[in-house]
């Protein structure tokens, strides 16, 4: 089968920093790629499912890679939520593509 | 005291499912949720959206599943202990538990069922330093007596329909009501955010946007809180009361303290049998437990639920025989003096 992860960098909550293959083609979320790679302890992270309802997938992209746009509900969770800096976004609605190869974040503090 | 053959710890899709299994092998239930009404996650965070992997459901919304939870166990009679959390448990000599919640109501249940799901659902804390030492004195992060608002002071932080619609109440309560929010945007009922502007030109509700609290500032109780505008220099808002709204979030809470053995913000339990955590008699189900290969979904909180009670059975019954009979088969007897059973074939003679 053709290879279709792409490579990013994740800085975890201890500021270790931890390069992975992505699946592209399973539909994955960026928040679902720490989960899956357990880089943020199970029950901090994603909590809410994805559905942009908690924040605890908050994240700040560190590199220029395009993102897609910010969506109303992620924008309003974004505004209630703690440790928002500029270029923070929420993790679960990061649909990861192959146009994202060599993205980097960091996990916002656990909140 | 309330007394119950099984105590489930939360009233989610889990917990409510457990009523009917415990139901047909004639053990009664009793339930605990921290939220104010039954449904758990799928009431609290998501009753609009729609669930697509509940078996023979296509499509259901989280909401409906939760009321035809309720009817389906209805006829077992559940009693509710809502809007508390449990917080205490004791073993007893006789092999029972009493458990307690925040508001002082006891239980006593030879079985104790945790279906907690992720946890409580607490209020989100804004990050200032000494916020807990004004908890309850000028800080609340719910509001449970609007005439304690009467003639004061108040500020209120949030961008939520819970902020809106506590501005729009205690307008007309509060001596000022002063709405700061991130944002200039509200998400929240169309009618509330019209009616807060509404009060705002008004010259009823003080509205600061985008902007936060950055401090708390008083003696004894909180006097005024500082409010940083974007570039701005912070300004500092006298106030009585000061109310952050920033929803709520699940946390595993008093449970943790239970002397369970706890791995990756959940209760490890036996899913070789029954789901027993390390506590003989204590049983954990649902979103709240773990086990290698452990799945957060409904359907496989339902399977748990079911194991869950035949063995629970066996702790109430000690050695009464019982096999498991279906319900095509045997009916449902309610609690309640109904019965629900399959109609008999017609048996003739074709002449």
């Amino acid at each position: 089968m053709e290879n279709l992860d792409i490579n990013i960098t994740i800085i975890d909550r201890d500021g270790v920093k931890h390069n992975v293959a992505a699946p592209t083609d399973m539909a994955m979320n960026l928040m679902e790629v720490v989960r899956s790679y357990e880089l943020a302890p199970e029950g901090t992270i994603g909590v809410c499912g994805g559905m942009a309802m908690c924040a605890s997938c908050q994240c700040y992209v560190l590199s220029d890679t395009e993102l897609p746009e910010m969506q109303d509900d992620e924008e309003a969770m974004l505004s209630e939520a703690f440790d928002v800096k500029e270029n923070s976004r929420l993790g679960c609605q990061i649909q990861l593509t192959p146009e994202m190869e060599g993205l980097q974040v960091e996990l916002a503090p656990e909140s | 005291m309330i007394t119950t053959d099984i105590l489930i710890i939360g009233a989610g899709p889990t917990g409510l499912f457990t009523v009917f299994e415990a139901g047909l092998l004639k053990l009664k239930c009793h339930l605990i949720d921290a939220l104010p009404q039954a449904g758990g996650q799928c009431t609290e965070l998501y009753p609009k959206k729609p669930i697509y992997d509940i078996p023979a459901y296509p499509e259901i919304l989280a909401g409906d599943l939760t009321d035809k939870l309720l009817e389906q166990c209805k006829q077992f009679e559940p009693g509710f202990t809502l809007g508390e959390r449990a917080e205490t448990i004791e073993k007893q000599e006789d092999g029972s538990f009493i458990v307690t919640t925040n508001k002082g109501t006891e239980h006593k249940a030879p079985v104790v069922a945790i279906a907690g799901g992720l946890g409580s659902f607490e209020p989100r804390k804004p990050l200032l330093d000494n916020i807990t030492d004004f908890e309850d004195k000028g800080v609340e992060y719910m509001i449970k007596e609007p005439e304690m608002y009467r003639n004061k002071n108040v500020v209120i932080a949030g961008g939520g329909d819970s902020a809106l619609d506590w501005s729009i109440f205690l307008s007309d309560i509060a001596k000022s009501v002063t709405l700061i929010h991130r944002r200039n945007e509200f998400r929240g009922h169309l009618d509330s955010v019209e009616k807060v502007q509404e009060l705002k030109n008004l010259g009823k509700i003080n509205l600061i946007t985008p902007a936060e609290i950055t401090a708390i500032n008083g003696n004894e109780k909180v006097e005024s809180v500082e409010v940083t505008k974007k570039d701005e220099s912070p300004i500092l808002v006298k106030t009585d009361h000061f109310i952050p709204l920033f929803g709520l979030s699940p946390k595993l809470g008093p449970i943790a303290n239970w002397g369970l053995e706890i791995e990756k913000n959940a209760i490890k339990v036996n899913n070789a049998l029954d789901y027993q955590t390390n506590i003989p008699g204590i049983y954990a189900i649902g979103d709240v437990n773990t086990y290698p290969g452990k799945l957060k979904l409904i359907l496989c909180g339902f399977h748990e639920a079911t194991l869950m009670c035949q063995s629970a059975y066996q702790i109430i019954n000690p050695g009464k025989r019982f096999v498991l009979k279906y319900t095509t088969v045997a009916g449902v007897n309610g609690f309640d003096g109904t019965r629900k059973e399959a109609p008999k074939a017609v048996v003739k003679a074709i002449n």
